[in-house]
């Protein structure tokens, strides 16, 4: 009797539970990730441990070439939409925080170090404004300086830095610029006049020193010391680029996969079918790896013993793993048609790879290189895990 | 929405024969075609063509441009800019089709 009474209190319990497990269950966030979904302005809430979708949200507008970056304790999403949206993604409730329309055409953000400040870099109008990560308030508006149009240049590039700082490159002004918004009230600027022609992305080194833009207009690579940014921006790599020979470029590199393996950086080619090999004391090349098509991301597994690769338009199908002790291609995976992402787990057994036209994530096992799951999802695009919170430049 | 797509352009088509015979592409390259300015354009101009590192491909945008000028910057280019020639993967007719679409505002691809 008294037994009986107890299991039906435990099932009343466990109804309970059941009912209110989404408010009540109580879990971390390390093992949280996003995935776009570019043409439908979703994200899905995905589980890294169970690789699996746990929530679909909807109304983030348009998520073409959308990014994201996370909260320092992992639970919120900043979503940086095409359409200027900027929005707030509660990962535990999974639902939209906070949305706001920011500018009229954006590419992307970053978060400060403190995790206070969230920097939206755009397009049109060119610049960057900073809002307060809590609440999204608008704390400042830098207009970026005048292109050859006379119009604000295109901001690129924008990543957090030691100090309160971000840095950006500027595609029409041919500059970099670093703000110091230690007060994000009123933050300061510095432009770097003469960096190279159109840069088209960059990134801060994941020791935090060294900030990295590729050129787009010109051979080479311009490089600001962020210990010594008074030393002005340096030039290096005269031969990355384009070369003599124009190649049509389908796609632009993106850089902030740049992959930095025992000292070495892995570059995207500007339209060339190679990976470059780049010697990060002293800046020179020290090898290229030819590959399957002009490369988009490279991205090293978190222990960089492999080198990840994807392709622009017309080899997009494709994937190729470069093993970083031989420097060669070990093995070319075809996970799906249009594979525009990839994204490891924290710490690198697995990689969830977005195949957009076969609308599905792969997730490969980074040991024996095979597929271990797939998820449906619809046009996916970027891939995004909680463990970007704890990284510089991400 | 695929199938519903592919039907309106195959009706589209047989409406007319005209638009056939000055070069408008089959229906399934038709679809081909709309999905590569959205997907791969797109990557520069916006999935909803309003711009990006590229300019818009909105009508309002183009609308003061000679057409062929935009044809020959498809199939052959834009120095100086990032603009690649598309001339291995569009003929100069499908460029042409594709041009008088987006002019048109009815450059809507199958999803």
């Amino acid at each position: 009797m008294r037994r009986a009474s107890v299991r039906a209190a435990a099932a009343i319990a466990l109804a309970g539970a059941a009912v209110f497990a989404h408010a009540q269950a109580l879990r971390g966030t390390g093992d949280l990730g996003i995935v776009v979904e570019r043409a439908a302005g979703r994200v899905q809430v995905v589980d890294t441990t169970a690789r699996a979708s746990l929530a679909t949200i909807d109304g983030l507008g348009d998520l073409s070439h959308a990014s994201a970056v996370f909260s320092r304790d992992g639970r919120y999403a900043y979503v940086f939409g095409r359409d200027g949206g900027l929005t707030k993604v509660d990962l535990l409730a999974q639902r939209i925080e906070r949305r706001v329309i920011q500018a009229g055409n954006s590419i992307g953000g970053a978060i400060s170090q403190d995790g206070r400040v969230v920097a939206a870099q755009n397009y049109v109008p060119g610049g960057v404004k900073l809002f307060d990560a809590a609440t999204l308030e608008l704390l400042s508006d830098l207009r970026a300086p005048a292109g050859p149009d006379g119009k604000p240049s295109k901001v690129v590039g924008l990543a957090d830095a030691p100090g309160g700082r971000f840095v950006a490159a500027l595609f029409d002004a041919n500059a970099l610029w670093l703000i110091d918004a230690a007060d994000p009230r009123a933050p300061r600027t510095t432009a770097f006049a003469d960096a190279g022609r159109q840069p088209y992305d960059g990134l801060v080194t994941p020791d935090g020193r060294w900030y990295v833009a590729g050129l787009f207009g010109e051979d080479g690579v311009a490089l600001l010391d962020l210990w010594h940014p008074e030393r002005g921006v340096r030039r290096i790599l005269d031969r990355y680029g384009r070369g003599d020979e124009k190649l049509p470029v389908y796609k632009m590199p993106h850089l902030r996969g740049w992959a930095v393996a025992a000292g070495y950086a892995y570059l995207p080619a500007v339209g060339r079918h190679e990976v470059l090999v780049v010697d990060t004391r002293d800046w020179r090349e020290a090898a290229r790896v030819p590959v399957a098509g002009q490369p988009v991301f490279v991205i090293a597994r978190p222990d960089a013993r492999q080198v990840w690769v994807n392709f622009a338009f017309p080899d997009s199908g494709k994937v190729q793993v470069i093993d970083t002790e031989t420097r060669t291609v070990v093995r070319t995976l075809e996970p799906g048609r249009a594979v525009l992402h990839l994204e490891f787990t924290p710490r690198g057994e697995a990689v969830w790879i977005s195949a957009r036209d076969d609308h599905k994530v792969v997730v490969y096992d980074t040991a024996t290189l095979a597929p271990v799951a797939t998820l449906a999802a619809d046009s996916p695009s970027g891939i995004f895990f909680t463990a970007r919170a704890a990284r510089m430049g991400f | 929405m695929r199938p519903v797509a592919a039907l309106a352009l195959a009706v589209l088509a047989a409406a007319a024969p005209a638009g056939a015979a000055d070069g408008a592409p089959a229906p399934a390259r038709a679809r081909e075609i709309l999905a590569l300015l959205r997907q791969d354009c797109g990557a520069c101009h916006g999935i909803r063509l309003t711009g990006g590192l590229g300019p818009a491909l909105t009508p309002g945008a183009l609308r003061a441009k000679p057409s062929e000028g935009l044809v020959a910057t498809i199939v052959s280019g834009r120095a100086g800019t990032p603009m690649p020639p598309w001339r291995d993967f569009l003929s100069e007719s499908e460029a042409r089709w594709l041009v008088a679409r987006l002019l048109a505002g009815d450059a809507d691809a199958p999803r």
